[in-house]
C-alpha cells in the first residue's frame, strides 16, 4: 500500500475498500417483495436493491447490483447489513441521519437509538469533505427507499 | 494557414502565459489535464477582456457614441479573427453563438425544420458528444426527420463503408458529425465524408469543438457546409462560440431567435430581417467574450497550429505508451489519428475512484461519461476517466499521471 494517499483514508477507510472490493450482499434476491433502481445520471451509476420482509414487516433481507465506485458500492453494502432486522418506519429515519451525517460529517441531532447502527455507517462519513460524492454514498439508499415505497426508480438528489 | 511557426516550441514559456499554473491544490502543483471540457485562459485573454471593460465598454451595433463605435470594432474585429483562423471566404459567413450545442441547435432549428422535409435523413456518427445527438432527436421528433447512426469500429474510427451505405438511399439531408471525439481522441476523416456525403447530395456540419483545439480548420479545403467550435476549449472565455456556414445557406434558412440586432425594419404585421450573418444574432451579443475570443485566437496563431499540433501530438503518443504501460488500464480506442485526449478504465479501480485519488496529488482529470452515453455503451462501459492535454501540458505531467495511477491501482488492490 503506498503512503502516497494517505491524506485519503479519511474517505478510503479500510472498510469502505474491504466493502468495496468484497461486498457481502452484492447479489440479486431469489425471492424478494420489493425492487427499485437508482440512478445518478449525472456520473453514470448505477444501482438495483432487492428486499425481502420477514412476516413482521422487518426488513429480513436486503441484496442489491450496483455499477458505480468503491463508495457507492460499500455504501449499499454497509446499508444492507445496518437494515437487517429494521422496520421501514426506522430504516428511514437511519436514511434521514445517515444523509446528513454523508453531507456534515456528523449528525448531532439524531435520535440516540439509532447510535449504533450509526456508529457502522461512520467510516462513509468522511464524503462530506468530497460533495460531489456525497451522492455516490446515498444512492443505494434511495433506491431502497423507492422500493419501499413501491416505486421502481429513484435518483439521487 | 499562414500562422507563424514559432521557432522552438517552449513549453516553459507558454506555461508562464497562464495565471493558472502556479496555482497549488491542497499544496500541491496543477496538474490540469482536462483541457478537453475546457482549456485555461492566458493573460492575454484575461487582459484583454479586463482591459476592455476597463476602458472601451458600450453596446455594440446600434449607439453613435463614442464607446459604441469603439467597442463595435472590438467586437466586429473578433469576426474577422475568426475568418482567418477557419479561413472563411466570407465574414458574413461568421455567426456567433454561445457555444457548439447552441451552433447545432441553431442548425437544427433553422436547417432542419426550414430547409429539411419530413422523410428525409440527418446522419450522425456513434461517437457523438450528446450536443450532437440531441438537438436530432428534437428535430426527429418533432419534423419527422429520420435519425441515422452510422457506427464505429473496435479502433474507434468511423466504419467508412457503413457510413457510406447509410447514404446511399439519398434521403440524408445532412450529416452531422464529429471532427474529433472527446473521448476517444479519433480525428474524423473530414475531406473523405465531405466528398461522400455530397456525392449524395447530403450536406456536412462539424461538430469542430476538439479539432479546432488541435489542428488548423481551413473550411474551404474541407469542403463543407457548416461548422461549430466554440470559444472556451481553444483559450478563449466561456460564452462565445461560432457557426460558420455557407453564406447562400444561410441566407435561405430562416432566423433561429427573434428579437433586437437580428431585424431589419418592425411593425406589429410583418418584419424583415437584418442581414446575415446578424439575422441569427438576436440580442445584445456577449461582447466581451468577443473581444477575449479574438485575443485567443491571436494567441493560438501567435504560437502556430504546426508548433501546438507537433507539441500535442509527442504528448499524446508518450500518454499512450506509459499509460498502456500501467498494469490492469485499458485505453478506450486506437484510432490512428488522434489528437491529444486518452480515455481510460482501470481493472481494479471506478474512474470517479480515480478522478478523486489523482485529484488529492493536485490532477484535475475528467470522470464519467463525458457526455457521450451511447458511445460509452459501445464500448461496454458505463464511466472512464479521461486525460485531454494543452499547450502548457509537459511530459513531466504525463509521467506524475502514470506513476500516481499505478499507485492508484495498488491503493484499490
Amino acid at each position: 500500500m503506498s503512503d502516497t494517499f494517505d491524506d485519503l483514508r479519511d474517505l478510503y477507510q479500510e472498510v469502505i475498500l474491504d466493502h468495496g472490493r468484497k461486498p457481502r450482499h452484492a447479489h440479486r434476491l431469489e425471492a424478494f417483495d420489493a425492487t427499485a433502481k437508482g440512478d445518478n445520471p449525472m456520473c453514470g451509476d448505477r444501482v438495483q436493491v432487492w428486499v425481502k420482509y420477514a412476516p413482521d414487516r422487518t426488513i429480513a433481507d436486503t441484496g442489491f447490483e450496483a455499477r458505480g465506485c468503491a463508495i457507492s458500492v460499500a455504501s449499499a453494502d454497509l446499508m444492507a447489513e445496518t437494515v437487517k432486522g429494521r422496520t421501514t418506519a426506522d430504516t428511514r429515519a437511519l436514511f434521514a441521519a445517515f444523509r446528513e451525517m454523508a453531507k456534515t460529517g456528523s449528525c448531532p441531532s439524531c435520535d440516540p437509538a439509532l447510535a449504533e447502527p450509526m456508529e457502522r455507517l461512520a467510516p462513509l462519513s468522511g464524503v462530506h469533505e468530497y460533495p460531489s460524492r456525497v451522492k455516490c454514498a446515498t444512492l443505494p439508499w434511495h433506491a431502497l427507499v423507492a422500493a419501499m415505497d413501491g416505486t421502481t426508480e429513484a435518483s439521487s438528489e | 494557414m499562414n500562422d507563424a511557426t514559432a521557432a522552438v516550441f517552449d513549453v516553459n514559456r507558454i506555461r508562464s502565459d497562464f495565471p493558472i499554473l502556479s496555482q497549488t491544490i491542497r499544496g500541491k502543483k496543477l496538474v490540469f489535464l482536462d483541457s478537453a471540457a475546457s482549456a485555461q485562459k492566458p493573460r492575454a485573454v484575461i487582459d484583454a477582456m479586463c482591459h476592455a471593460m476597463e476602458t472601451q465598454y458600450a453596446n455594440v451595433h446600434r449607439g453613435l457614441h463614442w464607446m459604441s463605435e469603439r467597442t463595435t470594432d472590438a467586437y466586429e474585429s473578433a469576426r474577422d479573427a475568426v475568418v482567418a483562423l477557419m479561413n472563411a471566404a466570407d465574414r458574413r459567413e461568421i455567426v456567433f453563438v454561445r457555444n457548439s450545442t447552441e451552433a447545432i441547435n441553431l442548425v437544427a432549428h433553422s436547417y432542419g425544420r426550414g430547409i429539411l422535409k419530413p422523410g428525409q435523413a440527418v446522419l450522425i456518427s456513434h461517437m457523438e458528444h450528446h450536443s450532437n445527438i440531441i438537438p436530432w432527436q428534437l428535430l426527429r421528433d418533432q419534423h419527422g426527420i429520420e435519425l441515422r447512426v452510422a457506427p464505429i469500429t473496435d479502433a474507434g474510427e468511423l466504419d467508412m463503408t457503413a457510413f457510406e451505405a447509410l447514404l446511399e438511399d439519398g434521403k440524408v439531408g445532412l450529416v452531422a458529425i464529429t471532427h474529433m471525439s472527446n473521448v476517444l481522441g479519433t480525428v474524423t476523416p473530414a475531406e473523405r465524408i465531405v466528398a461522400i456525403a455530397h456525392a449524395h447530395g447530403a450536406k456536412v456540419l462539424f461538430d469542430g469543438s476538439q479539432a479546432i483545439v488541435h489542428r488548423p480548420v481551413d473550411v474551404q479545403a474541407l469542403g463543407c457546409d457548416f461548422y461549430a467550435w466554440t470559444g472556451h476549449k481553444l483559450y478563449g472565455p466561456t460564452g462565445i462560440g461560432v457557426l460558420w456556414a455557407r453564406r447562400e445557406l444561410l441566407e435561405a434558412m430562416p432566423p433561429f431567435l427573434g428579437g433586437g440586432e437580428m431585424i431589419s425594419s418592425v411593425t406589429f404585421e410583418k418584419s424583415t430581417w437584418a442581414e446575415v450573418p446578424h439575422k441569427f444574432e438576436a440580442g445584445t451579443p456577449a461582447i466581451i467574450e468577443g473581444i477575449g475570443l479574438k485575443a485567443a485566437i491571436d494567441y493560438v496563431r501567435s504560437i502556430g497550429y504546426d508548433a501546438m499540433a507537433a507539441h500535442e501530438a509527442s504528448l499524446t503518443e508518450h500518454a499512450l505508451a506509459r499509460l498502456s504501460a500501467v498494469e490492469g488500464l485499458r485505453i478506450l480506442g486506437s484510432a490512428q489519428d488522434r489528437g491529444g485526449v486518452v480515455s481510460f478504465s482501470l481493472d481494479k479501480a471506478h474512474a470517479h475512484d480515480v478522478a478523486t485519488l489523482m485529484d488529492r496529488q493536485g490532477i484535475a482529470v475528467r470522470a464519467g461519461h463525458h457526455c457521450a452515453e451511447p458511445l460509452m455503451r459501445r464500448f461496454g462501459l458505463e464511466s472512464t476517466a479521461r486525460a485531454s492535454f494543452g499547450i502548457y501540458t509537459t511530459h513531466a505531467e504525463i509521467d506524475f499521471l502514470a506513476d500516481t495511477l499505478t499507485r492508484v491501482r495498488e491503493f484499490f488492490t
